[in-house]
């Protein structure tokens, strides 16, 4: 078997798998420049309730629809999202709690109820696909979600891109000379939850905040600006895909989690050979000891 | 054109109930040099935030007779912003053009000159590529002077620009500040040093969450003054165990 014949073959020989791979290609350009903000931001957490709490939404959308349906889910992810992000936004503002302890709180009780409604109204499966993702049912209708979000996060990054920054590292000089720096944070959160949406169906509610946060992670360790950290973020989540993809193909295993134990295995490759990182500093050290 | 840039009028600010600051008046003068000077918790910061409207006020008016909140150029404190972002220094110093681009258009080639030439002044000419996560505290804060100088706002209000900065930058910001001074723009600071305010700037507002004097600093800044700003303090922090916590965001 050559390498191409492993590496190509079953994107040309199963439509599943053609499909599965445009659809994490959309996927990882759009969500790992947000997740790129998100790792800045330090909100890598706050991604990962946010990823929690959609799951009632996402829930009663796939039993409305009886199967995984990504526009019904979406919408039930992206309501219920939103909602916990305004309710924790404004618990905070009233009362002593802080954002992050109000959010934890919100975001268990959705998990909570997404779970129960899932094992009350389907089955053990149905829960799994929820969580984890399936990619054998990826469909146009699916493809076309994806990619529609993916053109409305490019397009709204690019808009809010400067605005964004600044409140990223500078809210204080932002609020000064524009006054509305709570906007475009509010604008932010609904482009994470909208890309997390767009994870549900390869990669699970479960997994998706990994493309998010796992290569923009990677890609901020060899990078120095925010353009390219973006751009590398989005390669590696690309990379990451296809050979999770191919990779949950030969061995037969879910896909999400392979791509994002893929994606894991790019970040500790990292950590070992950056010049910042662990196998440079001991061999420093060795020298200096030496 | 009026003499006064900024009137406060009893300006009291509370964070949950506890107040930051209290019944505060004062007329800050156009055009001349003001340091904002008190003890720890003294509600020196609350004040300036007040200043730019990001602080809701509790109690108060705060009149900046016509001017608008563009017009005010803000230097935060050090701490408040995250210098390991991955942002170069010609970013950085070209986000003083906002006025002009806001949060959309893009940069003239004219502010981008502007932006060089401001790197120039503040000493730091062919840093403009150079990420800002590599950069010294001093030569970080060269930086924010130069998107002051960008910004070109009659108004500039610094939150402790000198806090452990090297004594020959400290030197040159204040060369800039007064360039300021000299250009009738108007500059409020909050400062640590009483010496640097007596040697620099013209009036002094000794706060202890209410106002110890406002004045010429030299009498603002008089032993007994300074005695009255500490007595203050030491009997608030009997008063309450409880510190005021500065609010955060997530």
């Amino acid at each position: 078997m050559t390498a191409y014949t492993w590496l190509v073959e079953p994107f040309v020989q199963y439509g599943f798998m053609r499909r599965a791979l445009v659809a994490s290609v959309a996927l990882a350009v759009s969500t790992c420049p947000i997740g790129a903000l998100l790792v800045l931001r330090r909100m890598t957490l706050m991604g990962h309730a946010l990823s929690h709490a959609v799951l009632p939404g996402a829930a009663i959308g796939f039993l409305i629809a009886g199967s995984l349906s990504l526009p019904l889910m979406g919408i039930g992810g992206l309501v219920v999202g939103l909602a916990i992000v305004l309710l924790s936004g404004w618990i905070s503002q009233t009362t002593t709690l802080k954002e992050d302890t109000s959010f934890a709180t919100f975001y268990l009780t959705s998990l909570a109820f997404g779970v129960l409604i899932v094992s009350l109204w389907g089955s053990n499966i149905d829960l799994l696909h929820i969580l984890f993702g399936t990619i054998l049912a990826i469909n146009a209708s699916a493809l076309y979600t994806v990619g529609g979000i993916a053109t409305v996060t490019l397009v709204g990054l690019a808009l809010i891109y400067r605005p964004l920054v600044v409140e990223c590292f500078d809210p204080g000089f932002l609020r000064v000379v524009n006054g509305r720096g709570g906007t475009y944070h509010l604008l932010f959160l609904l482009l994470v939850v909208v890309n997390l949406v767009a994870g549900f169906q390869t990669l699970g509610t479960l997994m998706a905040v990994g493309m998010m946060t796992i290569p923009a992670a990677t890609a901020q360790l060899w990078s120095r600006t925010l353009p390219a950290m973006m751009t590398i973020a989005a390669v590696l989540g690309m990379v990451s895909s296809w050979i999770g993809l191919l990779l949950s193909y030969y061995v037969n295993v879910a896909s999400g989690p392979t791509i994002i134990l893929t994606a894991s295995a790019m970040f500790c490759v990292s950590l070992l050979v950056h010049p910042a990182g662990i196998a440079t500093r001991r061999r420093h050290r060795a020298t200096a000891a030496g | 054109m009026s003499e006064t840039a900024v009137t406060l009028h009893q300006v009291t600010v509370a964070y949950d109930g506890q107040p930051a600051l209290e019944r505060v008046s004062c007329e800050i003068p156009r055009g001349q040099l003001t340091a904002i000077a008190g003890p720890n918790g003294a509600g020196k910061s609350t004040l300036l935030k007040a200043l730019t409207g990001e602080q809701r006020l509790s109690g108060g008016t705060i009149d900046w007779h016509g001017l608008d909140r563009r017009d005010i150029g803000y230097l935060p404190q050090a701490a408040a912003i995250d210098r390991q972002f991955p942002l170069t220094v010609a970013d950085m110093v070209s986000l003083g053009t906002w006025r002009e681009t806001g949060a959309f258009r893009g940069i003239a080639t004219a502010s981008a000159s502007r932006a060089a030439e401001a790197l120039s002044t503040v000493g730091l000419s062919g840093f403009e590529r150079r990420p800002i996560g590599v950069l010294s505290a001093g030569q970080f804060q060269r930086v924010l002077f130069a998107r002051l100088l960008v910004q070109a706002a009659p108004v500039i209000l610094l939150d402790e620009p000198f806090t452990a900065i090297d004594a020959r930058t400290v030197r040159d910001l204040l060369a800039i500040i007064h360039r300021w001074h000299a250009e009738g723009r108007t500059v409020v600071a909050v400062l640590h040093d009483f010496d640097q305010i007596r040697a620099h700037f013209d009036n002094t507002l000794l706060l202890s969450r209410q106002v110890v004097h406002w004045g010429r600093s030299r009498i603002a800044l008089s032993a007994d003054n300074q005695r009255r700003a500490r007595e203050w303090a030491e009997d608030r922090d009997e008063d309450s165990i409880v510190d005021i916590p500065a609010r955060q965001t997530v």
